[in-house]
Formats: C-alpha cells, sequence, structure tokens
C-alpha cells in the first residue's frame, strides 16, 4: 500500500498496529497500520461513516480501540487513566463544532488547562494565552464570551486553545465543516501557519487545496479501512484504486 | 487590557414605535382580542370580589390591640391580638424565655451568611472565612453552656430557628450529596453507579414521614443499648438523606442536557476526571437546573414541618400549639394566617432569588 519514499524514516511518534474497533456490532476500524512521524502532516478523507473520526479520536482516547495497539509518542494506549492523561496533554484537538466552554470567557478558555493541568501561574498562563490569540488574530476578543464570536473566530480560538498546552500533536475533526465559506480561509489560514512551523498534525478535512498546500501524506478511508496512502497530488489527480475515483469524482463534481 | 476592550460603538437608535403609552399598552396586553377581553374582566370581577373583603378581615376590620382574647369578641376582622400575645412561643417554642434573644440573634446571624452566600459577588475565601466563624457562634448562641450562656438543649429549640436550622443545614449538606449522587449514577464504575442508582430509587420511592419514622424510630433500636443520639440530629439527617436523593435526581437533569463536546473537549485538554467535573461540567449544568434546584429548596424548607411525627416542634406545630388554649382557639385562623404569611415570606424570597440568579449568571455567553 505504501510505497517506500512515503514510509516514515525515523521512529514514528504516532503508530497504528492492526488497530481494530467496534461499536457494539459494528466493524468500525479495520486492521489500520499506519505510522505518522516527526513533524508530518496526514490528511485523512473519504466517505461520511468510513471512519475517520474515529482513527483519529482514537489517537488521544476518546475512543477504545479493542484490538491492536496505538502508541503515541513513545506510551502505548491502554486502560491507564494517568497515562492517558498526559498523552492528552501533548496532543491537541480541535473539534468540528468548536466545544467551547460558553460559560467561561475566550481568556479563561485558553488559560484553563494550562493552569489546572500543568498548575502554571495565573499571569504566566494568561500571557502565554494572549500570545496564542495574537497569532490566531484575535486578541481584542480576549474578554469576551464564545458565543459573542462568530463561527471561525470560534474556531481560531479552539486552535489557540489547544496550543496553550504545547502539544506536540494536532487532531483536527474537519475543523471547516460547520464554517460558512468566508470564513473557511481565516481558519485555515492559522492552520497552515501550524503546519509550516512544524507541527505534527493528522487531519480530517475535504479541503483539497489546504491538504496539497501542507500534507506529506493524503489518506482515502472507505468502511473502516485505510484504501490507499499516497502524497495528495498523486492521490487526487492519479487515483490507484477504484474506490477513491469514485469518491474523488463525487467530491470534485464530476 | 484596555486597548484590547476597545471596540467601535456604533450608533444606537432606538427601535421604532416603543414608545408605548398605558392605553396602548392595556390594548395590546389585555384587549387584544374578544376571548382575551373576556379574561380581562373575568379576572377584574374575581379582584374586585375577593381583594376588598380579603384587606377588610386582614387590616382594616382587624383587632390589633388588647391583651386577652376579649379584646376581639366583637370583632368583624382579624384577631391580631393573638400574635401579640403568643408571638414569643410562635417563634421560639419552649426555648427558655428569658434566653430567647439568642435563638434570635442566632437565626439572623445564619440567615445574613445564607443570604450572602447568594450573592455572586461574595464568592470567595471571605465568604468562608465568614462561615467559619458565623457557625460556631451560631451553635453557641442556641446551645450555651459556656462563656456565660446557659445550656439549653435542642429538645428545647423549636419554632421558626428550628424550622430555620432544619432547612437550611438540609439544603446545604443535601446539596452536595446529590451532585455526589447524580455523578455517581452516570459513573463508568459499575458499583458506583449501582449503589447510587439504588439509593435514589429507594429514597424516592417512600415518603419522607417515613423516612424521618425510621430515623425516629427504627434507627435507635439497631444502636447498642446506652446510646442515644440526638432527636434532632435524627431528623437533619433523614431530611438530608431524603432530599439529597430529589436534588440528585435534578443535578442529573443538568448533567445529561450538557452537550457530549463539552466533556470531550475537556478530556482533550488533558483534565482529570473531577478537573472537568468541577471546572466544565458542574458550572453548566448546574446553571441549567437552577429553576429546579431552588423548586427543590422550597419543598425542603416546607417539608420540615413534617418533623411534627416525630414530636420536634417546628414553626408550624408551635404557631398551633399556640391556639391549643381553649380561650384563644376560635382565633385558629389567624395562627395559620400568620404561619403562611412567614412561610410565603421565606419561599417567596427563594424563588425571587432564582430569578436573580439566572438572570444574573445568564448575561454570560450562551451558546
Ligand atoms: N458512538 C458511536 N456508537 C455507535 N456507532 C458509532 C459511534 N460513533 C460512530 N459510529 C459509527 O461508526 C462509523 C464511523 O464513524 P465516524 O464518525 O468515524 O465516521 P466519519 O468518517 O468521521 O464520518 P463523517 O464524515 O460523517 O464524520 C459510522 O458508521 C458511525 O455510524
Ligand atoms: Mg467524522
Amino acid at each position: 500500500m505504501t510505497n517506500a519514499a512515503l514510509a516514515t524514516s525515523s521512529e514514528p511518534i504516532i503508530s497504528f498496529e492492526d488497530v481494530n474497533k467496534w461499536y457494539g456490532q459494528y466493524h468500525a476500524l479495520r486492521n489500520i497500520n499506519l505510522g505518522i512521524g516527526h513533524g508530518e502532516k496526514v490528511v485523512l478523507l473519504g466517505p461520511s461513516g468510513s471512519g475517520k473520526s474515529t482513527l483519529i479520536r482514537c489517537v488521544n482516547r476518546l475512543e477504545e480501540h479493542q484490538a491492536g495497539r496505538i502508541i503515541v509518542d513513545g506510551t502505548e494506549l491502554k486502560g491507564d487513566v494517568k497515562a492517558i492523561e498526559r498523552i492528552r496533554r501533548d496532543v491537541g484537538m480541535v473539534f468540528q463544532s468548536f466545544n467551547l466552554f460558553p460559560h467561561l470567557t475566550i481568556l479563561d478558555n485558553l488559560t484553563l488547562a494550562p493552569r489546572w493541568v500543568k498548575k502554571m501561574p495565573k499571569k504566566e498562563a494568561e500571557d502565554l494565552a494572549m500570545m496564542y490569540l495574537e497569532r490566531v488574530r484575535i486578541p481584542e476578543q480576549a474578554r469576551k464570551y464564545p458565543a459573542q464570536l462568530s463561527g471561525g473566530q470560534q474556531q481560531r480560538v479552539a486552535i489557540a486553545r489547544s496550543l496553550c498546552m504545547k502539544p506536540k500533536i494536532m487532531l483536527f475533526d474537519e475543523p471547516t465543516s460547520a464554517l460558512d465559506p468566508e470564513m473557511v480561509k481565516e481558519v485555515l489560514d492559522v492552520m497552515i501557519e501550524l503546519a509550516h512551523e512544524g507541527m505534527t498534525m493528522m487531519c480530517v478535512t475535504h479541503e483539497m487545496a489546504f491538504a496539497r498546500a501542507v500534507a506529506d501524506r493524503a489518506i482515502f478511508m472507505a468502511e473502516g479501512s485505510i484504501i490507499e496512502i499516497d502524497t495528495p497530488d498523486e492521490l487526487f489527480s492519479n487515483p490507484k484504486s477504484e474506490r477513491t475515483k469514485q469518491f474523488l469524482g463525487q467530491i470534485l463534481g464530476h | 487590557m484596555s486597548a484590547m476592550d476597545h471596540t467601535e460603538e456604533p450608533v444606537v437608535l432606538a427601535p421604532p414605535g416603543l414608545q408605548i403609552g398605558p392605553v396602548a399598552w392595556c390594548r395590546k396586553n389585555l384587549f387584544s382580542s374578544i376571548p382575551n377581553t373576556l379574561l380581562t374582566l373575568l379576572a377584574l370581577f374575581l379582584l374586585w370580589k375577593l381583594i376588598p373583603p380579603l384587606l377588610d378581615w386582614l387590616l382594616f376590620s382587624a383587632v390589633f390591640s388588647g391583651s386577652s382574647p376579649d379584646a376581639c369578641k366583637d370583632a368583624v376582622g382579624a384577631c391580631w391580638t393573638l400574635i401579640g400575645v403568643k408571638h414569643r412561643f410562635m417563634l421560639f417554642g419552649f426555648y427558655t424565655y428569658d434566653e430567647q434573644w439568642r435563638p434570635l440573634i442566632a437565626t439572623v446571624i445564619l440567615l445574613c451568611l445564607i443570604c450572602g452566600s447568594g450573592y455572586p459577588k461574595f464568592w470567595g475565601k471571605k465568604l468562608g472565612v465568614a462561615w467559619l466563624i458565623g457557625l460556631p457562634l451560631f451553635g453557641w448562641l442556641m446551645w450555651g453552656g459556656f462563656w456565660g450562656l446557659p445550656l439549653v438543649e435542642t429538645d428545647k429549640w423549636g419554632g421558626l430557628p428550628l424550622t430555620v436550622v432544619l432547612a437550611a443545614v438540609g439544603i446545604v449538606v443535601s446539596f452536595p450529596l446529590g451532585v455526589l449522587l447524580a455523578l455517581g449514577r452516570r459513573s463508568a464504575l459499575p458499583a458506583i453507579r449501582t449503589v447510587s442508582t439504588a439509593y435514589i430509587e429507594l429514597i424516592r420511592g417512600v415518603p419522607l414521614i417515613s423516612v424521618l419514622f425510621m430515623a425516629s424510630v427504627m434507627f435507635p433500636l439497631f444502636l447498642p443499648e446506652g446510646v442515644t443520639i440526638n432527636k434532632l440530629l435524627r431528623a437533619q439527617v433523614g431530611i438530608i438523606l431524603f432530599t439529597a436523593a430529589y436534588q440528585a435526581e435534578t443535578v442529573r437533569g443538568g448533567l445529561q442536557a450538557l452537550p457530549k463536546g463539552q466533556y470531550e473537549a475537556g478530556n482533550a485538554l488533558g483534565l482529570s476526571y473531577w478537573q472537568s467535573t468541577l471546572l466544565i461540567v458542574l458550572p453548566q449544568s448546574l446553571k441549567l437546573v437552577i429553576p429546579s434546584l431552588v423548586n427543590q429548596f422550597i419543598s425542603t424548607f416546607k417539608d420540615t414541618s413534617l418533623v411534627l411525627i416525630i414530636g420536634l416542634y417546628d414553626f408550624l406545630t408551635t404557631t398551633r400549639t399556640a391556639v391549643a388554649d381553649p380561650a384563644w382557639q376560635p382565633f385558629y385562623v389567624e395562627s395559620y394566617a400568620f404561619a403562611a404569611i412567614v412561610y410565603f415570606g421565606f419561599c417567596f424570597s427563594m424563588s425571587r432569588y432564582s430569578q436573580f440568579l439566572e438572570r444574573r449568571l445568564g448575561a454570560q455567553g450562551r451558546r
């Protein structure tokens, strides 16, 4: 499936070995084998229900796999709650529906985890938060509540909130699909910058231009399996599998 | 920071047609359609029939002076002389007469603490300190027994202080217990879940009277010979255990209403179970259920009157006992009216407080 040029050279920071997952009787992930290198960016695409979200949610154990091994930054994900909390500190996640905390101001949303999980002093956490808010270009919203922001602004806050934990890996689950078209770009721009800074990223998205611009590999999934992995350019313009061709035909509208 | 708060103020225009006079207001709200007009007229008719006689009985024809039932012999209205003569007993029951200033001050202190705790502005360390000072002070005043105050045993406590203590302690202690039970019922650990569910269902399945009765009659049977537990304490524990089960279900409703994404966002940031529960889940879900929580508080306040059946003299019981005297018996309506007014004062304040708190917390952004 993967050719030599595409396989990661160094020790991967995330690796899936024969991972299987079921929801009740439903086989949601089937024999997933995948390694993601330090600083690598991969995009996941595939039809609805193909298991993209399930796959990336397994990385920070929002979902539990039942067979196989998932190793993140040297630690295998098993039942150990403390180990999971430790991994989650190093793995940021951005959701389709933002999931900001509506009862807290933007600044408090950002400082919550550094202050409570990392026990950072308030002042330091706020300085850090302001720095990241400036990076996502909305420092002037710091004192507002999430409901007072536009969707694009909320998603940028969500990204900044994850970054405040200084994660080694960022997971994105369709970060732009809940946004109005004119706001998609402001979020993607932030993500592109992040990619250029060398963050390891796993991103479920159907934004082809984004994938071509930043992704090292694109992964096509269907029915819980990885069907094809290639560079985005190759995968989009020269898909090998019939299933991929058919899917790309649908989303490109021809 | 002030530079960051800066946003451009748009020109504010009042929406058109907002200047409504009283006539327009009446037309819009009271006489907008034929059925509406009929309802308005019916309501006015009922008010006209009810309010004047009520006011007449309560105030205009009522007797306020005198010191014996004779003062009210020819009265058409209420005989408030009763309250004038009996109020000390109604309010404080059998508490040593000369010491009744103590429960008065103690209750005022307790009420001040509770009211103070109600304002989000005061939430902080100082409030904790106030409680740490206030509660022992309360206990000292009520019990006494040292520093110059004679001891007054709890079986002499009665009247309004007793009601307030039972309700306040009942609410304050049962609330965290209820939250724990609600969390327990949703726990991922089967043992905790089963115990919480069983407890809640068991308690909800029996009336408060039987819980109180068990606490007072059955519980001592299981204690070793010679060990007794104070009756007031038993009643208090009964009320707490009972109320907690109901609070738990109310809180669980709030927990369920919270979107799953909130839990996930907390987890994804590496917060522990208790961190995300205390910082993310509870602040939001409790806010959602303020009206039902306060509803529960009001119920608890009124439910304390059931301690009568195990022989405690709560406020309702002392007011009723006050008219047991044959000479005053004809004026039992006044005693109930007095009790009703006092209960209403407390319950209505709680209800208003609920609205205040909702507005106050609702001012924060909602999704
Ligand atoms: N909590 C759950 N319980 C039961 N089934 C689930 C659950 N979550 C997902 N599934 C099922 O697992 C399959 C994969 O779901 P997943 O959310 O990973 O798909 P996806 O590729 O992210 O799809 P989409 O593009 O619609 O987000 C779907 O068939 C879905 O119905
Ligand atoms: Mg999905």
